[in-house]
């Protein structure tokens, strides 16, 4: 199916060890190299643009679409669309996640554009990983945009990690929720060497007792740079946490910028957000225990970033 | 066995240089349940940071099983077989009770091994074992939790830096019973710093220290009665009995 700089890519991403489950698409390099549909799920390529349209129907439970993309060659610049559209009443899960290899000179960029049509009353849970490697000069870029249309009573939990090895990342993240619409995001960020990270979100709570909680966990070592946006906006009676909370390490840098907007007075938004370094206590305690400062220091970040 | 010989601590602050421990010589003996009491800003706490490493003598030796650990670092004492437990134990968002006992104990307990820890310091290990040590866990509970990862270190020494502090009276009554039991099943030897009666009662040894130095030390039935009523034996449960067997809230 691939060789092996692709095979480890998508074990890395996807926690893929060879053809998944259920439906699935595999990017390889710019072409997809491997589709598989089920009765629920249909994936069609798109003819207006790069990417694909994944039809889940409604009623759909208990099933998953893998939708990895891998670059294994240097110098790849694309923008890929993929658009969901879930029906009503489904409970699905969706594994997307993009792995970079670039041991070359030239800059490989892959910038996927997620929309997410979630249908009344359906649950989907998305799963997202990045991953960069290889010790070219040239850099591996990944900017994910993220739009979520949740219907009344739909649920969206999203999980996205970005642990390693990628050079720059903007990462947009847009929902707009309906009457009794909830989501969850979960981020994991990890930025080392001269790395930038953005992540920035823009969560519109539209429909009565919707609500957001938005959780942001991130490490910043060497001389990296990360900054986090949140805006919240409460137009009815809803509710929206939102939290950053991030360790900084060496020189690096860290902007949290939290925005809450209440447009109604039963809005009820809170934010928290800190940036701090690893408690020096903490890193005491691990050594009562017999390990190393530095196999402390790891143990922490870990778990944090669990 | 642990030797110290002519320990001295001094720090610098504001009103120029203190000397917290004065020239202090102790040993304790393999096996033996030792507490160490005395006046709050004697240097009890000094003493127990001094032997897992945490501070650095300004002068003499530390001794550990023949070893000079004078100038090694606290993992180095921890490998050693030295545990100790916080006063005030630290929070951890991300690591589980679990994470934590598997790192105490060096290996990959299995639930099954952890619970065990846990029930013998009154945690009911199904509870727990998932949970993350972090601000959730009352200060009674964190507590627990840091006795319980030093059991599971299960070292040549532990040492207990006022395990009573912070909890409410309540939990204290079981802990008492923790360190009962493990005052009749360790191995090693057991340090504890305290000004309970009741721990000081399961004590093969107590030792004073006040303003540096040691002021008594000896076998418990010997000291004991000498510092009953002063604030080196404090009585808790006095006033637990009061509220006939109503929790205490912390």
């Amino acid at each position: 199916m691939a060789d092996e700089i692709q095979a480890r890519l998508l074990e890395e991403v996807a926690d893929l060890h060879g053809v998944p489950e259920g439906a699935y698409n595999i990017r390889t390099d710019g072409e997809t190299t491997g589709r598989g549909t089920t009765a629920n799920i249909d994936i069609v390529t798109k003819t207006d643009c790069a990417g694909i349209e994944i039809r889940i129907k409604p009623g759909t439970r208990n099933e998953s679409v893998h939708i990895p993309v891998v670059l294994s060659k240097s110098g790849i610049k694309e923008t890929v669309y993929n658009d969901f559209f879930i029906g009503e009443d489904c409970d699905v899960v969706i594994i997307a996640g993009c792995g970079i290899s670039n041991c070359g000179q030239q800059d490989s960029q892959h910038d996927g554009v997620h929309r997410f049509y979630v249908g009344k009353n359906s649950k989907v849970k998305y799963v997202e990983k990045h991953y960069g490697e290889g010790d070219g000069l040239g850099k591996r870029i990944m900017n994910p945009a993220t739009e979520v249309y949740l219907e009344e009573n739909s649920r969206a939990e999203m999980e996205m990690v970005q642990i390693k090895g990628v050079d720059s990342t903007v990462r947009t993240t847009k929902a707009e929720l309906k009457a009794g619409a909830n989501l969850v995001v979960r981020e994991r960020l990890l930025t080392h060497g001269s790395q930038n990270a953005v992540s920035s979100y823009t969560v519109e709570l539209n429909g009565e007792d919707s609500s957001v909680d938005l959780v942001s966990r991130s490490v910043a070592r060497d001389s990296s740079t990360q900054t986090f946006e949140s805006r919240i906006s409460g137009n009815t009676k809803c509710s929206g946490h939102s939290e950053c909370d991030a360790i900084i390490m060496d020189q690096a840098k860290i902007v949290a910028v939290p925005g809450l907007t209440a447009n109604h007075v039963d809005a009820a938004l809170i934010h928290e957000a800190a940036i701090g370094k690893i408690a020096g206590e903490q890193i005491v305690k691990l050594m009562t225990l017999g390990l190393t400062e530095q196999e402390a220091e790891e143990q922490i970040i870990s778990g944090f970033l669990k | 066995m642990l030797k110290i010989e002519n320990l001295s601590f001094d720090v610098n602050d504001d009103k120029g240089e203190k000397e917290i421990i004065k020239d202090l010589n102790l040993e304790i003996q393999d096996g033996k349940f030792v507490v160490i009491t005395g006046p709050n800003g004697g240097g009890k706490s000094t003493m127990a940071k001094l032997i897992m490493g945490i501070e650095k003598p300004t002068s003499g030796r530390i001794l550990f099983d023949g070893i000079d650990i004078t100038d090694r670092n606290i993992t180095e004492r921890a490998r050693l077989g030295i545990s100790f437990a916080f006063q005030q134990p630290v929070r951890f968002k991300g690591i589980r009770v679990l994470d934590l006992m598997r790192l105490a104990s060096g290996r990959r307990l299995s639930v099954a091994e952890a619970c065990v820890y846990l029930a013998e310091v009154g945690l009911c290990a199904k509870d727990y074992i998932s949970r993350e040590v972090n601000a959730s866990l009352s200060g009674g509970e964190l507590k627990r939790v840091e006795i319980a990862t030093v059991l599971a270190r299960g070292g040549k020494l532990a040492v207990f830096d006022e395990p009573e502090a912070g909890i409410d009276l309540w939990s204290f009554q079981n802990l008492i019973r923790v360190f009962e039991r493990m005052q009749k099943t360790t191995q090693g030897s057991v340090l504890i710093i305290s000004h309970q009666e009741r721990i000081l009662n399961i004590a093969d040894e107590i030792v004073v220290i006040a303003d540096g130095h040691i002021v008594k030390h000896g076998a418990k039935d010997e000291i004991l009665p000498q510092i009953l009523g002063t604030d080196s034996a404090v009585d808790a449960c006095r006033r637990l009995s009061d509220f006939a067997g109503q929790p205490e809230q912390a």
